[in-house]
């Protein structure tokens, strides 16, 4: 079962988008040739030499790639157990994963003639990233993000506005992502003549989970070459944390072959998965649709979308990916959720043990790693990756720490 | 159950009217109806609320969240459907986004929908190519599955549409969200006319139509006219303002029947 279904798993989605059940295109009418042109604009760009051979310069010289695969030699000694290697995304330009993304997706869209880009954000990590590659690609950007969001990640709102994007306050709903990305939605129906959707995770219709996937898979690339001429072979386990799922399945997709490989995801446990008040998609909720795709869902017994609740604003989203709803099904990838506690205890951990002050959502996954590390034989080897750095969480840490800034 | 080709006649455009259930509360839905048919619909259209309404505009999404804090679950408005439809006079569709359904199963959905006298289905968020389920399942109940066109629609597309919807075909008149408009888009009569072209079905147009001029335009080319977030506006009014709205949306109704009723209509 698991070779035949192996062989064929990176081979997904299908003509239609699925992955298994999940993924397709449940979006209203007017935004189907959309989707079409995009799929085929991204088909053509694939094929072509000098769009790869310009995405690949930018996101060595400008955003920094490839990043670096970095032994915690002190966090390994700390747990005691397995070798835990950082993949250090927070390293990117804009300091999180999300620039592999906007860029990849900025091209395509000025390849496709649309001059104005409209996103979502969560923890602004996307917002910031997407502002930069409109500013550095001459586009317009416009980025709706939860009222609550802005709260929260107000550092992050400022660096969108020196960037030159506007940002727009949603307050309809939860007032944080699931919200953001209504709203990005209704504004793409409405402008789909000259406006590019830049969704930032493996999230939305076909072909969006896709592209964004094939994005992110650089991280997983460099990944898999770096511990192959570092230490001469395949890490054990990879961990990474899930909100949408970009980071994550961005990591994971090249490994996704390798059979011997785990692969961990991690959720948001928020105050705890009994207390309802959680992010943890995969590990408690059941398949639905929403933003466009069919996928687990977190959702009251009449089918309407519950409210989530995690420290990280990034991890907040009551979805998640279509191709991790698949792997969960299937057993390729577990799924696990840190609650909010666990991840300070990661976010300190890492501060103190290799100087290294991640963002909340990859803290989660470095809660999770070390975690794991401790209790795994010396001889094992864990990969983590940190999505992002915590520079924008500064705020929420302060507050939980009881410290007035 | 009434079937929606019944809100079709020779001689007369249909108007179609959309309500969110249990908007400004479940009395007003019930009352409502019955009201809005005697004023000259043809055709009401029930919104099952939903938290991510991202094909509708401000005013749907804002009575949407108000019947969700009410408690209008699929089931309520099953039971609402069930209550008013024998005093409707007229077919009732429901509108209301994918995921509820697909909870609720679609089987068992068209089951009860059928039995609680619904003759059709609006999924804004269901295309043909994921619409398989629900139309299998609607279909063993004789429920319409209605799906949209919007101005956007290559010949491709209109083509698939006209092959798989049943009742009509709901014409979305602008690239965008439900809302009342001031304007409706220029290129609303030749949109109209190329659907016409391939599809047999009766078609409708919705989306912005808020004025008594705006449904007489769209009525001297379409079979139907459909009104949704301006009447959620004349209804919300009347209730801030302390006077019944089920007089004042039927007053309103009639304005467009009126305005309709101008246009002449080869027979
Ligand atoms: C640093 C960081 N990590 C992770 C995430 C979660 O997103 P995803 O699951 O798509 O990687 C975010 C989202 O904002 C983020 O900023």
């Amino acid at each position: 079962m698991r070779s035949v279904s192996g062989s064929i798993l990176s081979a997904l989605p299908d003509q239609r988008g699925h992955f298994g059940p999940y993924g397709g295109k449940f979006v209203p009418e007017t935004l189907m040739p959309a989707l079409a042109e995009l799929e085929a604009a991204y088909t053509d760009a694939q094929g072509d030499a000098a769009f790869q051979r310009e995405l690949g310069a930018l996101l060595a010289d400008y955003a920094g790639r490839p990043t670096a695969l970095y032994y915690a030699s002190r966090l390994s000694e700390r747990m005691g157990g397995a070798q835990i290697y950082l993949k250090r995304e927070d390293l990117a330009h804009t300091g999180a994963h999300k620039i592999n993304n906007a860029l990849g997706q900025g091209l395509l869209a000025a390849r496709m003639g649309k001059r104005r880009i409209i996103a979502e954000t969560g923890a602004g990590q996307h917002g910031v990233a997407t502002a930069t590659v409109c500013a550095k690609l001459g586009l317009d950007c416009v980025v709706d993000m939860g009222e609550e969001d802005i709260r929260r990640q107000s550092l992050n709102v400022f660096r969108m506005k020196l960037l030159g994007a506007e940002v727009r306050p949603v307050t309809s709903g939860s007032r944080t992502l699931k919200d953001a990305i209504n709203e990005a939605i209704r504004d793409w129906v409405t402008n789909v003549g000259d406006t590019h959707y830049l969704i930032g995770s493996v999230v939305g219709p076909h072909p969006y989970p896709l592209i964004v996937r094939d994005f992110q898979s650089v991280i997983g690339r460099e990944a898999r070459e770096q511990m192959l001429r570092m230490i001469g072979r395949l890490p054990d386990y990879v961990v990474a944390c899930v909100g949408g799922g970009s980071n994550s399945i961005g990591i994971f997709y090249p490994f996704l072959e390798d059979q011997s490989v785990h692969l961990v995801g991690v959720e948001a446990g928020g105050r705890g998965v009994a207390t309802g008040a959680h992010a943890a998609t995969l590990v408690a909720g059941t398949p639905g649709v929403l933003h466009g795709a069919s996928m687990y869902l977190l959702q009251d017994e009449h089918g309407q979308v519950r409210e989530t609740h995690s420290i990280s604003a990034g991890l907040d989203y009551p979805g998640v990916g279509p191709e991790h709803s698949y792997l969960k099904d299937i057993g390729r990838a577990e799924y696990v959720a840190v609650d909010d506690e666990q991840a300070m205890a990661g976010f300190r951990l890492l501060c103190e043990t290799e100087g290294i002050i991640p963002a909340l959502e990859s803290a989660h996954a470095v809660y999770q790693g070390a975690q794991m590390a401790a209790a795994l034989p010396k001889d094992k080897l864990v990969v983590i990756n940190v999505s992002g750095r915590g520079d924008k969480d500064m705020g929420t840490v302060a507050e939980v720490l009881g410290v007035t800034l | 159950m009434r079937p929606v080709g019944e809100a079709f006649r020779k001689g007369r455009k249909a108007l179609v009217a959309y309500l969110t259930v249990g908007y400004p509360d479940p009395e007003a839905t019930l009352a409502l109806v019955p009201a809005l048919a005697e004023a000259g619909c043809d055709l009401v259209e029930l919104g099952i609320p939903f938290s991510d309404p991202l094909a509708d505009g401000t005013t749907i999404q804002r009575a949407s969240y108000e019947a969700l804090l009410r408690g209008i679950t699929p089931r309520r408005c099953l039971e609402i459907a069930a209550e008013v439809s024998p005093r409707a006079g007229v077919p009732l569709l429901f509108m209301g986004y994918y995921n509820p359904i697909m909870h609720y199963g679609p089987a068992a959905f068209c089951a009860d929908a059928a039995a609680a006298g619904i003759g059709g289905l609006i999924v804004p968020d269901l295309p043909p190519e994921e619409g398989e389920a629900l139309q299998t399942a609607a279909a063993a109940r004789g429920i319409s599955l209605v799906y949209l066109l919007s101005p956007t629609s290559p010949p491709e597309r209109i083509a698939t549409v006209a092959g798989q919807a049943s009742g009509f075909i709901y014409l979305v008149s602008l690239t965008g969200v439900t809302g009342a408009r001031a304007e409706l888009s220029e290129g609303l009569e030749d949109f109209v006319a190329r659907v016409r072209a391939v599809a047999s079905q009766p078609l409708c147009v919705g989306f912005g139509v808020s004025t008594p001029a705006q449904a007489a335009r769209v009525a001297a080319v379409a079979d139907g006219v459909i009104v949704g977030s301006r009447l959620l506006q004349v209804i919300e009014e009347a209730a801030t303002q302390g006077r019944d709205p089920v007089g004042v949306a039927a007053a309103f109704i009639r304005g467009l029947r009126e305005a309709m009723d101008s246009v002449p209509v080869p027979e």
